[in-house]
């Protein structure tokens, strides 16, 4: 180990190289067993978030899908912070105007975007906020 | 080696993968031990394309058939085992000839096997690198396995594939040898740990070999690490493998935790925290 990259270490500004390892083998080999290449993982992670967002309100910057690996036994995970359920009216309303033109929610990308027929109530509670 | 057989032989392949990883100096050194022990051991070289067990245990000028003469029915499976001079209770059989690149099925090798087994108490199989037919011929006669790894991402990632591939088939049990451990690096985590490598590929240890410059000097003589019962670090790792796979309880201790004294524990912390020595 250099001086420099004791230093860095000091800061707590680069992690040892045999953590770096493990992470790195840990998201490579949850991958290899599930024939999983990334370009895959992000298109249904797009879809899960396209779905999910039809019944629920969530925070897509906090949303994570990913697949996690113990044990050889790989899972997909989700974490998606909901900031709220969306009313029924909306989910009927949602469901009647697929492909109608309407504003999208600019924090969304944009083919994440659904229709919004209610307008927003109140802020999101900061708990409901916090990714889990 | 007598014809008379109690107990099945156990019928172990030695696999990594990945090339260079310790394969075949494991299995030399595992065959000898377990020989020494009292075992009738057969290591057999299933890598028969690049086959190295015979330069690694010195019997390199001695080899005349191989297993392919005796399914051909030109020799007898007693004329092609190559008995070692110091350890008779070890026979060491080719599985081919470098020149014959493709006469070896997996059927091939279960016959084979089957006639080794049934005058040995174990039988190691040297597998070749890769995933491909060699492989897949090695791995056809195998009841269990070891696979052998380092602590390095590559080494890592080629077990886990090997792995995945011994579980379809049913082989089990599969046990985990964690080859060239460098216990300093390890401390101060610049290496993957021991318990990294378990956690990952979630196999049971049978042994942990550190990295031991003895063993590049039994290579270069042709006498494996085991055979001279030198107190090296590698030789008593092998031995207690052996050991191991007998079913003796001997406790795997991890090397860069091992050191006990207060200093040493100081030292350990100290080293751990700040990443120096």
């Amino acid at each position: 180990m250099t001086l420099f990259d004791f230093i860095q270490r000091l800061l707590g500004r680069q992690k040892p190289s045999g953590t770096m390892a493990k992470e790195r083998l840990q998201l490579v080999l949850a991958h290899d067993r599930s024939d999983l290449n990334p370009e895959l993982l992000e298109q249904m992670r797009r879809e899960i978030l396209e779905v999910v967002q039809r019944y629920v309100e969530i925070d897509i910057e906090e949303g994570d899908v990913s697949l996690e690996t113990e044990d050889r036994v790989t899972a997909l995970v989700a974490n998606l912070p909901i900031k709220r359920a969306r009313p029924l009216p909306a989910l009927v309303a949602a469901a009647a105007a697929v492909g109608m033109a309407q504003a999208p929610d600019p924090e969304a990308p944009q083919e994440l975007a659904l229709p919004l027929a209610c307008e927003p109530t109140e802020d999101p509670s900061p708990a409901a906020a916090d990714p889990v | 080696m007598d014809a008379v057989t109690s107990a099945p032989a156990r019928i172990i392949l030695i696999c990594s993968g990945k090339g260079g990883v310790g394969k075949t100096t494991l299995t030399a050194n595992l065959g000898i031990a377990l020989a020494r022990l009292g075992e009738r051991t057969v290591v057999l070289d299933a890598d028969f394309g690049l086959r190295n067990l015979d330069l690694l245990l010195g019997l390199e000028n001695r080899i005349v058939y191989t297993a392919q003469e005796v399914l051909a029915e030109t020799c007898r499976l007693e004329q092609a085992l190559v008995k070692h001079k110091q350890e008779p209770n070890l026979a060491l059989l080719p599985a081919g000839n470098p020149r014959m690149l493709e006469w070896l099925t997996p059927e091939d090798m279960q016959r084979i096997v089957a006639m080794v087994a049934e005058r040995a108490d174990f039988v190691l199989i040297d597998c070749p690198a890769g995933i491909e037919d060699g492989f897949k011929n090695a791995a056809a006669a195998a009841r269990e396995a070891i696979v052998i790894t380092t602590p390095e991402v590559s080494a890592v990632r080629d077990a886990d594939r090997v792995i995945g591939l011994l579980n379809t088939r049913g082989v089990a049990p599969v046990q985990l040898v964690l080859n060239r451990v460098r216990p300093k690096m390890m401390a101060s985590q610049e290496m993957l740990g021991v318990d990294d490598v378990t956690d990952i590929l979630a196999l049971p240890l049978v042994g942990l070999v550190v990295e031991d410059e003895q063993v590049i000097v039994s290579t270069n003589r042709g006498e494996p690490l085991t055979l001279n019962g030198n107190g090296s670090p590698a030789a008593k790792a092998y031995q207690n493998i052996a050991k191991r796979l007998r079913g003796e309880d001997i406790p795997l201790e991890d090397p860069s935790k091992a050191r006990k004294g207060l200093r040493a524990r100081l030292m350990n912390k100290i080293r751990k925290t700040t990443g120096l020595f």
